[in-house]
């Protein structure tokens, strides 16, 4: 009986949604006052019933309801309960709902802390994120509906598959989508300006906060998933450019090149129509990646369970919404000039091409990505692409991106006035070299070419980061959010750029055959397995190894790494043992049994690799600071 | 320069296996081959990763496969052919840089191109317009209006 | 003006590129045999459960159905009321081979749930599974009386398939019968 109110709400939902856009959309342009009225409301139905509906899903997983069709599908009566709190985006019906209450929640929210916009303008972005959401609940009621029933019911769930049992992952698709869809946001604030045929520096200072606020979570989302992969796969890798990775990765490239776009459109009035298209852009790309991974046209490790019919409903919404947004974008784009001018050496320069830079990295990943589909529908055979390309294409617009961050940190608006910080640039430059030459020469062995470059673009980047907010707070100048939130940011990125460096550079990997007492050498590391034996988890049984890690003949950790075995979907999983310390990882993940007592162990020493996710955590908390900044919160207009 | 920076992304990709494969053999130049080869089959099971990278039993059984081969004494080439003969073309993995691919690799170069020349034509035009632009008086540098001024 | 429009050409471009990859999705997950039209590959394999050998070349002269299984895989568990069904029809010989299994299990298997080989070949290590370009069970092949493969079934049989793509595929006067 729950579940059809889950249903019925989810009806309700898709009519308040269809309201909201015609009302929104059609009201703001015959200027009725009175539709425009009826679109807060609206809203506000639609949020509750999505939530309603999301609310009777989490209780049908919570009460083992497997007369459900997608619960007895994704859950077990063994499962913990967290789990099957997360089971409810296990799988695609339930993501979706998921996605679509995300949507619904960024509506709600725009709809409540607008109320300073013009009401026209505000009923037409409502309007957009109302066609969105009819677009996502019409998919869900159509082709994914989780609140099917199993006639007879199931005496217990297929289980949450394995994978997916653990907080990081169960975590991951929330923040995902958080950003993704925060995206839709700037999309329809842009689509709103280009319906209303104007487009000025008040609409940026609008667009910005919700943009970087989505950037941030998507930010979060990314590197969830990528510490999710390096202790849960069990090889220790932590990207492999599988197109699922892309798909988010993507967005958030152009993410990076909008938010900063939007900081030149709000300064100084510049770069209108390149931000309307990397609005445009970014969201497109969430909703490509969402085809991509549903329909079934591309091959990858972790694909949702692939449906053409399903990939042809996406496609058709792909091309009204992105379709309409771009044909809206060339019949008002070539209305917003501005005559405003900028030096060489000015932010704007430097923001342009970084810009620039981040759209063509963008667009290596996208080529990549789609190569092996359009080369199959071109006729040209199978292709397959991996980090062969990946990482030198990417690398390709990315250092010299650094670089330019590096310097343009300092540049003013308008007119540059690099000589004035020249000393600054040096002193950064030269003590990021020095540094990264003495890393170099005094660590590890294992550096190759990039290593030295990497390090001091990393540690220059970082140092250039603070020289401004640094300057600032000994000239006892206050420090605004914006300013703190920036430099947070851009460090963050100096961090990651010298982790990633480190990790790719010094990494020690080996994989070893070991039996109980036996001992393998990794580098200067030797690791010896003590001991294996049998456990038995909640709805598992593993074998758990326990290994002693020596440096130089001294201990310096003691792992746990698990083979566990799934009981209901007898699935075989691999824990990791990792043991975190301050400037690396130890790791080891039991491979598999290679007989006469031996087990194939792969063992790593990972170095700053840590370090990798905290700089992106650490760039998102420079987001939303920046983004809670007094200038937005103001309630005067303009 | 540029072909300096090509030449060390290159340096710096290294195809690292996923799949835990402890077995190495004794022949330093096998080995290699055994590695280079693993990283150009297919594993058929995850059709998106090589036999190196991928964990599955088949991947393995595939190895091993190879291993034998090489241990036997057949060439590349023919471990290829033996093993295109069981799976057909679709086992083989590698994007080579062909005439197909080439479209793929020129891409981004390409988008790179195109993309900085447009940049430096909008600055040009730009940095003309700025003498006579006096929309601003100077900012300091800093994106934000916390130095008492009005933002913008 | 026509800068402007440029996005939108390319979005037109990629949609075009989509629609055919939606074609061509069903067919893209199910790689075709390299072995149709050519040998069956020879094998000698323990019987499960026995000491005997089978011979693989004792199968020339009749058509024949290879079904390769495991414990281990959940489809192969979801078609074998049809492999009894087909048994039970004795339309051809169904030769199993166990693939990569654990010989006890697959006893018990098949005690539970029923038999419906003529004989299972036990393929422990994998290595002829790989001459047959097997990627991933239940596979199911058809080989005519020459020794020549016809046809592969990847994935779980139904009754559907097994008349339409193996019975469709025997020539008129089929004998019946087991080994």
């Amino acid at each position: 009986m729950i579940a059809e109110i889950g249903h019925y709400a989810l009806i309700l939902a898709l009519l308040a949604s269809l309201a909201q856009a015609f009302f929104g959309l059609i009201g703001a342009a015959r200027n009725h006052d009175s539709w425009v009225a009826t679109v807060r409301p609206a809203v506000t139905v639609q949020f509750l019933m999505t939530s309603l509906a999301l609310a009777v899903l989490v209780v049908a997983f919570v009460q083992n309801d497997f007369s459900v069709e997608y619960v007895a599908a994704n859950s077990n009566s063994a499962l913990p309960v967290g789990y099957r709190i997360a089971a409810v985006w296990g799988a695609h019906e339930g993501s979706l709902l998921l996605w679509a209450w995300i949507l619904v929640a960024w509506t709600f929210a725009v709809a409540a802390l607008s109320k300073r916009l013009p009401a026209g303008f505000a009923a037409r972005v409502l309007g957009v994120l109302g066609l969105v959401s009819l677009g996502f609940h019409a998919f869900t009621l159509f082709t994914s509906n989780p609140f099917l029933r199993l006639d007879p019911a199931a005496p217990d769930g297929r289980d949450l598959n394995p994978l997916l049992q653990d907080p990081a992952l169960a975590a991951h698709p929330p923040m995902l989508y958080a950003g993704y869809v925060g995206f839709a946001v700037a999309f329809a604030f842009a689509c709103a300006a280009m319906l209303e045929g104007r487009l000025d520096q008040t609409w940026a200072r609008w667009t910005r906060p919700w943009t970087t606020v989505a950037w941030a979570f998507l930010s979060i989302g990314i590197a969830l998933g990528s510490w999710w992969a390096y202790y849960e796969l069990g090889w220790g890798g932590y990207w492999f450019w599988d197109p699922v990775e892309n798909a988010s990765f993507m967005p958030w490239l152009v993410g990076t090149a909008l938010i900063h776009s939007l900081a030149v459109t709000e300064k100084r009035g510049l770069f209108k129509s390149w931000t309307l298209l990397l609005a445009i852009l970014a969201f497109s790309l969430s909703l490509l990646g969402t085809f991509l991974v549903r329909s079934g046209v591309l091959v990858s490790v972790h694909s949702f369970a692939a449906d053409p019919t399903r990939g042809m409903f996406i496609l058709a919404f792909l091309v009204i919404v992105i379709g309409g947004a771009l044909t809206l974008y060339a019949w008002r784009a070539p209305l917003l000039r501005s005559e405003a001018g900028f030096e060489f050496t000015a932010r704007e320069s430097f923001l342009l091409f970084n810009n620039i830079l981040l759209v063509v990295a963008a667009g290596a990943v996208f080529a990549g990505t789609m190569a092996p589909l359009i080369s199959d529908a071109l006729g040209l055979g199978t292709l397959s692409v991996g980090r062969q390309y990946f990482d030198p294409v990417f690398l390709l617009p990315t250092l010299p991106l650094l670089a330019l961050a590096a310097v343009g940190i300092h540049s003013s608006w308008k007119k540059g006035r690099l000589g004035e910080r020249r000393k600054a640039i040096l002193l950064t430059l030269v003590v990021g070299v020095l540094v990264a030459v003495v890393l170099v020469l005094g660590a590890w062995e294992g550096a190759m070419l990039l290593t030295p470059i990497g390090f001091a673009l990393g540690i220059w980047l970082m140092l250039s980061a603070l020289v401004d907010p640094i300057d600032r707070w000994r000239r006892g100048l206050s420090l605004s959010r914006g300013v703190v939130g920036m430099a947070i940011a851009h460090a963050a990125l100096g961090l990651f750029t010298i982790s990633i460096t480190a990790v790719e550079s010094y990494t020690r990997e080996r994989d070893l055959a070991l039996a109980v007492g036996e001992t393998g050498q990794v580098g200067e590391f030797e690791y010896r397995l003590r001991d294996l034996r049998a456990v038995e988890g909640p709805n598992y049984d593993a074998l758990r190894g326990e290994i002693v890690v020596y440096e130089n003949g001294r201990e310096i950790g003691l792992l746990h790494p698990e083979k566990r075995n799934y009981w209901v979907q007898r699935q075989v999983m691999t824990e990791a043992g990792i043991d975190m310390q301050l400037t690396r990882d130890i790791f080891a993940a039991l491979g598999e049994d290679l007989g006469a007592g031996r087990w194939s162990v792969r063992a790593q020493v990972r170095p700053l690799i840590n370090y990798v996710w905290l700089a992106a955590f650490l760039m998102a908390l420079g987001g939303v600071i920046a983004a809670t900044d007094r200038r937005y919160r103001q309630e005067s207009a303009g | 320069m540029i072909v300096l920076m090509l030449l060390a992304m290159l340096l710096m990709v290294m195809p690292r296996a996923q799949a835990i494969d402890p077995v190495e053999l004794e022949d330093p130049g096998l080995q290699e081959r055994y590695r280079d080869l693993s990283h150009e089959l297919r594993c058929m099971q995850c059709q998106n990763q090589s036999i190196a990278d991928s964990p599955v039993g088949l991947a393995g059984d595939l190895r091993r496969e190879v291993r034998e081969l090489l241990l036997a004494g057949k060439t590349d080439a023919e471990i290829r052919t033996h093993m295109r003969e069981r799976y057909g073309d679709f086992i083989l993995f590698r994007p080579q840089f062909s005439t197909r691919n080439a479209w793929l690799w020129l891409t981004p170069l390409l988008l790179l191109l195109i993309g900085l020349i447009a940049a430096l034509r909008v600055v040009r035009q730009r940095a003309a317009l700025a003498p006579t632009d006096n929309s601003l008086s100077d900012e300091t540098s800093g994106d934000s209006g916390s130095s008492g001024r009005s933002a913008s | 003006m026509t800068r402007f429009l440029l996005p939108a050409g390319v979005f037109a471009l990629l949609v075009a590129v989509l629609f055919i990859g939606i074609q061509r999705a069903p067919e893209k997950t199910v790689i075709p045999s390299a072995l149709i039209g050519k040998s069956a590959p020879a094998f000698t394999l323990p019987v499960l459960g026995s000491d005997q050998q089978f011979y693989a070349d004792s199968l020339r002269g009749r058509w024949y159905v290879l079904n390769v299984w495991g414990t281990w895989c959940p489809e192969c568990r979801n078609e074998h009321d049809t492999l009894l069904e087909i048994a039970r029809s004795r339309a051809l010989p169904v030769v199993g081979l166990n693939w990569k299994d654990d010989d006890s299990a697959a006893l018990d298997w098949l005690e539970q749930l029923g038999n419906p080989y003529d004989v299972v070949a036990v393929d422990r290590e994998g290595r002829v599974a790989i001459d047959w370009g097997v990627y991933g069970a239940p596979e199911t092949f058809l080989v005519d009386a020459t020794g020549t493969v016809v046809y592969r079934h990847v994935g779980p049989l139904n009754l559907q398939i097994w008349s339409r793509e193996f019975l469709g595929r025997l020539p008129r006067a089929s004998a019946g019968g087991g080994l």
